[in-house]
């Protein structure tokens, strides 16, 4: 089989596709080299320089204490990445287990499970963060609980339905006429065909996640003070908006590059991974 | 006679006919439909057995009851020894027990490729194949496909080159048995010409015993040695191939048969049409449950059940039958 028709090959002629890994490739290298990249230490205050415009010193600006917008930035895509991808993961996987769990229990488990996904669907995100938020301490660890506790729901409908709609497949009872044991039809037959919906789910997933940090830490229900999330970013610019505009259109921009990357990605992956969709275009 | 290798005796499938609620007010006998009732057969060793009958006459449920994918609600199924009927080992017994389904695509599991798909009985029974891609091509050869399939994903094979793939994989591991629930459905005439002559081939070399459901009686005479026919979840005539196809002797079997367009266009025969409709498994007419549609009742048809009488080679289940020499 050549590069061209493994999936990683027809994403690299999907010109949506490509944009999307640029800008995540990108997202990924300022994380992970944010100590090296960043002009200025991020917490570091010049009190001189405060409300700087955007210059050759300080390319993003400066905010009202004088800090490096870009190197806050920079920091903060740690963080964003950080919790996108934990509370991403966590939740799939809880998704991904109790909707196989739904699919193929009996039908009172599958109800119960319904009845749970459809009430956790109900409660509006940020509502439900300002609730967990007074009951929690403030932190990353209670946005990622936020973000799992409302989003694995949509995972476990999603995989579900699909268990669903093959577990009475042809297929799947012939695995059965041949002798295959249970695991085997969940491990080889049907886990496979639930991951491609699951995984474009969970690519256009990210977003949401990263966004609702920067919801919850704009709202002040986030991350603590001080700490360079996106979110805090925005909120400091939001409070001088008349004045300095430069700083809320800095914060704003990476929130909006991520998102489009990684629904690019999603859709991507949604063309490639369904062979149907793949054969009509 | 040798010993059959499968035997079922009163076999007895259901399905729920009402759910919820309604289901705990009905009286236990609206409660569920028999979708099979009472089917007694044997199959010979060597043999091919065609059963065939119109749609929701209860085919296919009679080969997935069979192989364990239905449950019974009573009767006797007997493999060579083994009592299927008392929760034998199905993943010793499945290897013996090929099935091959309707949809010869829709059967295949698509992330798979066909190397993959052949070789998954082998999988699935921990049987080590030492040189599996050489196994696979070999199953593939005989079933008349090429090295080239190999890499291919069911989507992008035909329906005719789908069948050879599930008939590949029928034959893996040596069945005893191999049960093919419609085998020429969704293929054009010239792929099902090949299939049949695939199987026909197969069953030459192999020596195996099949039992084939079909409503295509074209194909009858080319693959069956006897034929039962189903009508309601019953079998009304079983004989030989010949025999039942040319002097029918249930009535309803000399409908079916009249029913099949003739080839040639300067042959007269007779129709019969049947009047009304398949009666719905939840309302079985009383006595002979096809007496409401059979041009030949009498009024005593409505109360007497018929048994299945065998004579000779053939049974039939009427009281009235077509005469013999006819």
């Amino acid at each position: 089989m050549s590069f061209r028709h493994t999936l990683a090959g027809r994403l690299m002629a999907d010109p949506m596709a490509v944009v999307a890994l640029i800008i995540i490739t990108a997202l990924v290298a300022i994380a992970v080299f944010a100590d090296v990249i960043s002009p200025h230490d991020h917490t570091a205050m010049n009190l001189a320089d405060r409300f700087a415009p955007p210059s050759s010193t300080y390319w993003l600006g400066t905010d009202n204490l004088g800090r490096d917008t870009f190197s806050r930035l920079a920091q903060g895509s740690r963080i964003a990445l950080y919790v996108a991808l934990t509370a991403v993961t966590i939740s799939g996987l809880i998704g991904l287990v109790l909707g196989m769990i739904a699919g193929f229990g009996p039908r009172w488990l599958d109800n119960l499970l319904l009845f749970i996904f459809d009430t956790l669907r109900a409660y509006p995100t940020i509502i439900l963060a300002l609730a967990l938020a007074a009951l929690m301490p403030r932190g990353l660890s209670t946005v990622i609980i936020v973000v799992v506790i409302t989003s694995f729901a949509e995972y476990g409908r999603v995989v579900r339905t699909q268990t669903l709609s093959l577990k009475n497949a042809e297929f799947i009872l012939a695995e059965r006429a041949m002798g295959a044991s249970f695991g085997r039809i969940v491990f080889h037959h049907v886990l496979p065909n639930v991951l491609g919906p699951f995984f474009i789910l969970a690519a256009m997933n990210l977003p949401v996640v990263i966004t609702i940090e920067a919801g919850m830490s704009f709202l002040g229900i986030g991350v603590p003070p001080g700490t360079p999330s996106w979110g805090a970013t925005l909120k400091d610019g939001f409070d001088y908006i008349r004045n300095t505009p430069w700083i809320i259109i800095a914060g704003g921009l990476p929130l909006i590059l991520v998102t489009l990357g990684f629904t690019f990605l999603g859709e991507a992956l949604r063309d490639q991974l369904d062979p149907k969709l793949r054969k009509s275009r | 006679m040798s010993a059959p290798i499968l035997t079922l005796r009163d076999v007895v499938v259901e399905f729920p006919a009402l759910h919820g609620l309604k289901a705990l007010m009905a009286p236990s006998a609206e409660r569920r439909v028999q979708a099979l009732n009472g089917i007694s057969l044997s199959v010979q060793r060597g043999e091919t057995l065609a059963i065939v009958g119109e749609s929701g006459s209860g085919k296919t449920t009679l080969a997935r009851a069979i192989n364990g994918l239905l449950p019974l609600a009573g009767g006797e199924v007997w493999f060579n020894d083994t009592a299927l009927h008392a929760r034998p080992d199905w993943h010793a017994t499945r290897r013996q027990m090929a099935m091959m389904f309707q949809d010869p695509v829709g059967s295949l599991s698509p992330r798979k490729t066909v190397r993959d798909l052949v070789l998954e009985p082998f999988a699935i029974h921990r049987l080590r194949v030492d040189n599996a891609t050489a196994k696979a091509t070999e199953l593939l050869r005989d079933a008349g496909l090429n090295a080239d399939f190999l890499h291919r994903y069911p989507h992008q094979l035909s329906g005719g080159q789908a069948r050879r793939v599930g008939v590949a994989r029928a034959l893996a591991l040596n069945p005893a048995l191999v049960l093919a629930d419609e085998p020429t459905a969704g293929l054009d005439v010239s792929v099902q010409g090949e299939i049949l002559n695939l199987l026909n081939r197969i069953k030459g070399d192999h020596g195996l015993t099949t039992v084939i459901i079909t409503h295509n009686l074209n194909i009858l005479r080319h693959i069956a040695d006897r034929i039962a026919v189903m009508y309601l979840g019953r079998i009304v005539e079983i004989g030989p191939v010949a025999a039942i196809m040319e002097r029918p002797r249930h009535p309803y079997t000399a409908a079916l048969m009249s029913a099949n367009p003739e080839p040639d266009p300067t042959a007269r025969r007779e129709r019969i049409i049947l009047s009304g409709e398949t009666p719905a498994l939840t309302a079985r007419p009383p006595g002979c449950e096809f007496h409401t549609r059979c041009p030949v009742a009498r009024s005593d048809c409505a109360h007497r059940v018929p048994a299945l009488d065998a004579a000779g080679t053939r049974a039939v289940s009427c009281h009235y039958p077509l005469p013999e020499d006819a």
